[in-house]
């Protein structure tokens, strides 16, 4: 087999790069707003309120675009999910508040939730209205450990509370993948950091960044200086494909490489496969393929061992794969990565149920050519500084307030047993940790 | 198919739809492009005294919105004709001489005294017009120089004016009048008395639009100043039926011919009116909303609609509504209707549920057996339509008549005999059974 692998960069225009990396949903004109607004029916105990995950009031916040009270609307939303800006961008409605809207039962057409809270919180952005002011300060100090959506939203509102915040994030731009690891056409014009200054306005919160958990500090020691810690380290390493040969050069992790994509001041720079293979099916994998094919790779297929109802990708992600141009094949895990000093190809093994619907591959298989590999099959917690913590399915125990099993501290976002991988969860385990832990230092 | 040709006090037009006195008849242009878009009237816009009047150079109209941004409600306080008479004069008598299949009605509006009427409306006869509407309803601007809706308050100076303009006119005389009132029937009684032919209603109401968000002064101003206006549009259509029912049901009123306006958008409007008694309508906003196109859906749907019922002409249908309407005193209180929600077409928004708990009966579940369900609670529901006003399904609510058994809301059994509050035992002023 050639083993000259094909990856280089400039595969695309600097224009046809701009053009595929503009916003994936552009913003609504204020008539369009209007319009959308007018089609909600300001439900009783709205399903929409009920499927998101921070609660936001949805009819309210409609109802205020509808009068022209686009502040309000903006404090609506962002007064339960702070990141109500960029959960306007990344959310995948289509599973949550979208889904449950009665227009689908109605037309078989929601609301534009997503959108409508764009509109709404936007000027909030571009003009850095600040909405928000902190109560009566306590003195008491909280750790936050993590910079992205759980540590951000736990900071956000202890500040609110009163009380004093420290961030130890470990990279050097606070937003976790907000920052780092979302699709960049998701969050176009550095909007990432936008919303993290417009978080810090509140004051009140420090950020130590570089500082990781085990390396720069320990637990035990913000414990003790602390009156109360919370972490959001998110997962902080990769699973493996557990194959033979998986660590040859051509097999990558997808979330390093949107990290590099994200931090790229120059997209048409950055080196690309001409034939990619994604293994997995999360929202990551989509991100990577579709993002590779917009970096002009020739052919990008994801390969996920289950069917596309189990895919992890909600529906309109498959859709956005296969509308730009992704394969999908479902059904199907590695056996084996080929190539000698780099990868050509991989085999797949064919899966399917037995009886007791349990996955099992099967003697078909199949192989695709590649240059590149990229594994996004998920994350795994870091857990060898969290030994204090009780740990379940490599994941933080937590009670309903976001409460470890040590008296002083909390915990959520992806780390958490119930962690799902999405920017809303981890916000709103944010905001109850950090009402939980107001409510334990006042007593 | 239905014959849509309509005669109103002898004068025959193509079907029941007449341009009403207003901007979209102020001129030949205008009017011919409705003759050509198959309008079958137009009352020209009201002409008066020379030297004629002027409007300001600024905004004339404005708006009440939907969300969507669909008229709802419309304001104008643009005044009557802005042009010299002898130019609509030669105006309407080439247009009569154009379209003579078509109505071409002359609205006038003159000073109180009899010889400004004596001198003015022979010469406007003499143009061809079929005939005169007099202007009894601009509430703004010519009302302040005592004439319009100044005239039409008052119903002495109603049948003094009538009276002069049936002495000097030879063709039919239509008084238009105000909404402006506290009740409709004395206006009318007194056109009638002072010699009417018909009357038609209504003109525009008193009104603002709004505020200027900005600058806290009334919107729209000229130079920072504001006038009420006359407000016309959808949104009035339920005041002006109410008025046209009043004088078809009221003995004294009740022969008097009438030409219904106020909110005309599509035929189920013109339905609407001439059923409640018109027997035929004007239309103005409509077409300044969307143009004259909408005659299309005017006349096609009229005809539809009269065919689907059998009938063979628009006089088929004039008045049939009127026997229904009544005194509330006179609702038989026996008549029992209870809410019924389809759960099949339910999309479960809730709204009925929250209205009705907050503002009506509580007869309405947000749950049932743990389920986010909707279903009228007959012991509580009292028939009251709320829920049916603003469910967003169309027939997904339905009222329906309990006709036997008991109401398990008063636990009364259901009767057949009909009893109205004039012998109810509440009623101190009950008539004796």
């Amino acid at each position: 087999m050639a083993s000259t692998p094909n990856i280089k960069s400039g595969r695309l225009s600097k224009q046809e790069i701009d053009s595929n990396f503009g916003d994936l949903h552009p913003p609504l004109s204020r008539s369009e707003a209007l319009i959308a607004a007018d089609r909600c029916y300001f439900c009783y105990d709205a399903p929409c309120t009920t499927a998101c995950p921070t609660g936001i009031d949805i009819p309210e916040f409609i109802q205020k675009i509808r009068s022209d009270n686009l502040r309000g609307s903006a404090h609506t939303i962002l007064r339960e999910n702070i990141m109500g800006g960029m959960c306007a961008r990344v959310c995948p409605t289509e599973v949550l508040c979208e889904e449950a809207c009665v227009r689908n039962t109605h037309e078989d057409k929601p609301v534009d939730i997503g959108l409508l809270q764009r509109h709404a919180t936007d000027p909030v952005f571009d003009q850095n209205i600040q909405l928000f002011e902190r109560a009566a300060t306590t003195g008491l100090k909280v750790a936050v450990v993590g910079g992205g959506p759980a540590g951000l939203s736990c900071a956000h509102r202890l500040s609110m509370l009163g009380h004093d915040v420290v961030i130890f994030n470990r990279d050097s731009k606070l937003g976790g993948l907000n920052e780092y690891g979302i699709a960049a056409y998701k969050t176009i014009d550095n909007f990432a950091q936008t919303e993290v200054e417009y978080i810090l306005s509140i004051g009140g919160i420090e950020v130590r960044n570089d500082a990781e958990l085990g390396n720069t500090f320990t637990l035990d020691e913000l414990r003790n200086d602390y009156s109360a810690v919370f972490l959001g380290v998110g997962l902080g390493s990769v699973n493996e494909l557990g194959v033979e040969k998986d660590d040859l050069p051509g097999v990558l992790n997808a979330i390093e490489y949107i990290a590099d994509l994200r931090q790229a001041k120059d997209l048409s720079a950055l080196p690309v496969g001409k034939n990619i293979v994604v293994v997995g099916g999360g929202m990551t994998a989509v991100d990577i393929a579709v993002q590779s094919k917009r970096l002009g790779a020739e052919r990008v297929d994801i390969v996920y061992r289950r069917g596309a109802k189990q895919m992890g990708a909600s529906r309109f992600e498959q859709d956005l794969a296969k509308t730009s141009g992704v394969g999908i094949t479902f059904w199907a895990q590695p056996v084996r990565v080929l190539g000698d000093d780099h990868i050509t190809g991989i085999e797949f093994a064919r899966t399917e149920l037995d009886g007791s619907g349990k996955l099992v591959t099967t003697n078909e298989s199949m192989r695709l050519q590649a240059d590149t590999v990229f594994k996004a099959i998920g994350q795994k917690l870091v857990a060898n500084t969290l030994e204090a913590l009780e740990i379940e399915h490599g994941r933080i125990v937590v009670d309903a307030e976001q409460k470890t099993t040590l008296n002083n501290v909390w915990a959520g976002g992806d780390c958490v047993v119930g962690g799902d991988d999405l920017t809303v969860s981890a916000v709103q385990h944010g905001k109850l940790a950090a009402i939980a832990i107001d409510r334990q230092l006042r007593c | 198919m239905a014959d849509l040709t309509s005669e109103f006090l002898g004068i025959t037009s193509p079907n029941p739809f007449w341009l009403a006195s207003a901007p979209p008849t102020d001129k030949a242009y205008n009017v011919n492009r409705a003759f050509e878009a198959g309008w079958g009237g137009a009352v020209w816009k009201t002409l008066g005294e020379d030297p004629h009047i002027v409007n300001v150079s600024g905004p004339r109209y404005s708006t009440l919105f939907s969300n969507e941004r669909r008229v709802i409600g419309f304001n104008n306080i643009e005044l009557i004709t802005d042009r010299p008479l002898q130019t609509n004069l030669d105006e309407m008598r080439q247009i009569k001489r154009d379209w003579p299949d078509r109505a071409l009605v002359a609205s006038v509006m003159l000073p109180m005294n009899k010889e400004a009427w004596a001198t003015y409306l022979p010469m406007i006869e003499d143009t061809g017009a079929d005939a005169f509407e007099l202007n009894f309803g601009c509430p703004h601007g010519m009302s302040e120089r005592g004439m319009g809706a100044a005239v039409g308050q008052v119903p002495e100076y109603i049948q003094m004016a009538t009276e002069w303009a049936k002495q000097a006119a030879s063709i039919p005389v239509i008084v238009k009048l105000t909404p402006n009132i506290a009740n409709i029937i004395p206006p009318a009684t007194a056109a009638k008395q002072g010699g009417a032919d018909a009357v038609s209603l209504i003109n525009t109401i008193n009104s603002i639009m709004r505020v200027d968000y900005d600058n806290l002064t009334m919107f729209p101003t000229t130079d920072g100043m504001g006038t009420h206006g006359g407000y016309c549009g959808e949104a009035v259509k339920p005041i002006a039926l109410n008025m046209v029912a009043e004088i078809a049901r009221t003995a004294d009123t009740a022969d008097i011919p009438i030409s219904g306006i106020g909110g005309i958008t599509n035929w189920r409007d013109a339905v609407d009116f001439l059923a409640l008694g018109a027997s035929n309508v004007q239309v103005c906003t409509a077409a300044m909303v969307y143009g004259f196109k909408i005659i299309d859906d005017l006349t096609d749907g009229l005809s539809n609609f009269l065919d689907d019922k059998g009938m063979t002409a628009v006089s088929d249908l004039v008045g049939k509504a009127v026997p229904s309407v009544t005194d509330w005193q006179y609702l038989n209180l026996n008549h029992i209707e209870k809410a019924v929600i389809d759960q099949d077409l339910c999309i479960k928004c809730g709204r009925c549920h929250i209205v009705c708990e907050d503002t009506a009966h509580q007869a309405i579940t947000h749950t049932v057996n743990g389920e986010r369900k909707f279903v009228v609670i007959d012991e509580e529901c009292v028939g009251c339509n709320l829920c049916v006003s603003v469910c967003p399904v169309d027939n997904c609510i339905s009222m329906q008549q309990m006709t036997e058994g008991v109401d398990p809301r008063t636990g009364q059994k259901i009767r057949s005999d009909k009893a109205s509050w004039t012998t109810h035992p509440n009623n101190p002023m009950r008539q004796k059974v």
